[in-house]
């Protein structure tokens, strides 16, 4: 175990991090879109109001992953 | 996409960070198939983009080829390379006529591609050349703790500002009735902010003493991520203190909001997050906890637009970059497509993150006028949006939130 450095264990966990990271992005968004499509097949009038607001929700879910990545980014970097 | 493309970009660059010019990865062929995708689709707008991402490529390889010009070590590492692209600094790179030290030394005066702007030198601060601290200049105030030398991101502001201050002037010179041409452009884009974004989450009564504000910011944020894409130019809004400074302007606007409405009893009385006197002994609590809930908001503003633009410029330079790692020019055969993919992306964030900073702004501004019966559920809402795991507030989240937040998805 000599090997696991600080930088090491840096490194390693930025990695994990950024997996995971994407893990939830694609978990939420993928579920958002999906009851976009269902939400748009329903009721195909209100399908640029759904484009929107999925859109809209969208960036939000990514913000917040991108929180993440920063933590990783920073990790790693540093 | 973004964070699953900002992953791949992280482990190529953890590989070369590690060992420079050891490690090969191969780019993962999920990534291929949408931004493929992407790229196809845009079939008529090849032409064009195709030039900014092979500027893009050339400036990287102006990068690698002036390696020894750059009068210094020059780390070849490529996460270093990447973070020189995308951070601040004193040098601006840009086409034209100068004289450049070549690879064997002799200086050569002529067209390069790659010359370099020290701004030190334009404003006459010196440097100490080991720690990189301003030592004296005209911009170096209180001997050298105070340094206002402009950097690279600082003068893309003003050049972004200068255009945004062009096309308007441009856009209203022929005011008339009926509006034609650039002038219609812009003001559909204002009618729109105007009337998606501030009258649906502040309100008719109050949008327009608001409405300056957020199409400024507005407009800044998308001039400004839209310059970052252009080649030798950087993204201002990649850096930190850019968007913590558009972030604190939404605050005080955010406050000001409150204090004119609530006036300045009523504001106080809110960061007692509605405990009544009764059990004042919660105060304490309450008040320290309320105050910090006014900062995340701003703070997630910062973070999440500075991320995503950070985001996009890293897995560019990362995949452009792989080509040198990898060291054939076979690879730039996937490499640059998908490089074009995630420049149409981009582009699409760079809408996308102007308009989410500003109609989160404008739910915030309204969030803080005194709508009777709904702030608080605006206030919670905006609370839970952020994902930050701040302290609950109780039995208040799920009430309100079918409330007036319609422009809210």
């Amino acid at each position: 175990m000599e090997g696991m450095t600080s930088v090491a264990l840096a490194y390693l966990s930025a990695g994990f991090g950024a997996g995971l990271a994407v893990i939830g992005a694609g978990v939420g968004i993928g579920r958002l879109a999906g009851a976009a499509m269902e939400g748009s097949a329903r009721q195909p009038t209100a399908i640029g109001d759904i484009r929107t607001s999925m859109i809209i929700a969208a960036a939000l879910i990514e913000g917040a992953t991108l929180f993440a990545i920063v933590v990783c980014l920073l990790l790693a970097i540093k | 996409m973004t964070p699953t493309l900002l992953a791949v970009a992280l482990s190529l660059s953890l590989a070369q960070a590690a060992k420079p010019g050891g490690a090969h990865p191969s780019p993962p062929p999920d990534v291929a198939t949408p931004a493929g995708g992407h790229g196809e689709v845009e079939a008529g707008g090849h032409d064009a983009p195709a030039h900014e991402a092979e500027g893009h490529g050339e400036a990287a390889a102006g990068e690698h080829g002036a390696a020894g010009a750059h009068g210094g070590g020059h780390d070849d590492s490529l996460g270093s390379v990447m973070m020189h692209h995308v951070a601040d600094g004193y040098l601006i790179e840009h086409p034209g006529v100068c004289t450049v030290k070549g690879r064997d030394g002799v200086p050569e005066h002529g067209f390069h591609w790659n010359c370099e702007l020290d701004l030190n030198g334009l404003f006459g601060t010196r440097r100490d050349p080991a720690t990189g601290k301003a030592l004296s200049g005209p911009l170096v105030f209180a001997g050298g703790k105070l340094d206002m030398t402009p950097t690279k991101h600082v003068v893309m502001m003003w050049i972004s500002a200068a255009l945004l201050l062009l096309v308007a002037f441009l856009a209203v010179r022929k005011k008339a009735l009926v509006p034609r041409g650039l002038y219609n452009f812009v003001e559909t884009l204002v009618a729109f902010v105007r009337n998606e974004i501030a009258v649906k989450n502040i309100g008719e009564k109050d949008a327009d003493r608001f409405v300056p504000y957020l199409v400024t910011a507005f407009f800044f944020i998308l001039f400004m991520n839209l310059f970052g894409l252009v080649p030798w130019s950087a993204t201002a809004t990649a850096n930190l203190s850019v968007t913590v400074a558009m972030a604190l302007f939404t605050f005080v606007v955010t406050q000001y909001a409150a204090i004119r409405s609530m006036g300045v009893g009523g504001f106080l009385s809110h960061l007692t997050g509605g405990v009544p006197k009764s059990l004042f002994w919660l105060w304490p609590i309450m008040i320290p906890v309320e105050i910090l809930g006014l900062f995340t908001k701003p703070f997630a503003l910062t973070v999440r637009l500075f991320a995503n633009m950070v985001a996009g410029h890293f897995v560019i330079l990362a995949l452009l970059g792989l080509i040198f790692a990898l060291g054939s020019p076979l690879v730039a055969v996937a490499s640059v497509p998908m490089a074009l993919g995630i420049f149409m992306l981009e582009l699409f964030v760079a809408f996308v993150q102007a308009y989410i900073f500003t109609m989160l702004s404008a739910l915030f501004i309204g969030s803080g006028l005194v709508h009777h019966g709904g702030d608080h559920g605006h206030e919670e809402h905006g609370h839970e949006e952020q994902g930050h795991a701040g302290p609950g507030m109780g039995s208040e989240h799920g009430s309100h939130v079918a409330g007036a937040s319609s422009g809210h998805g």
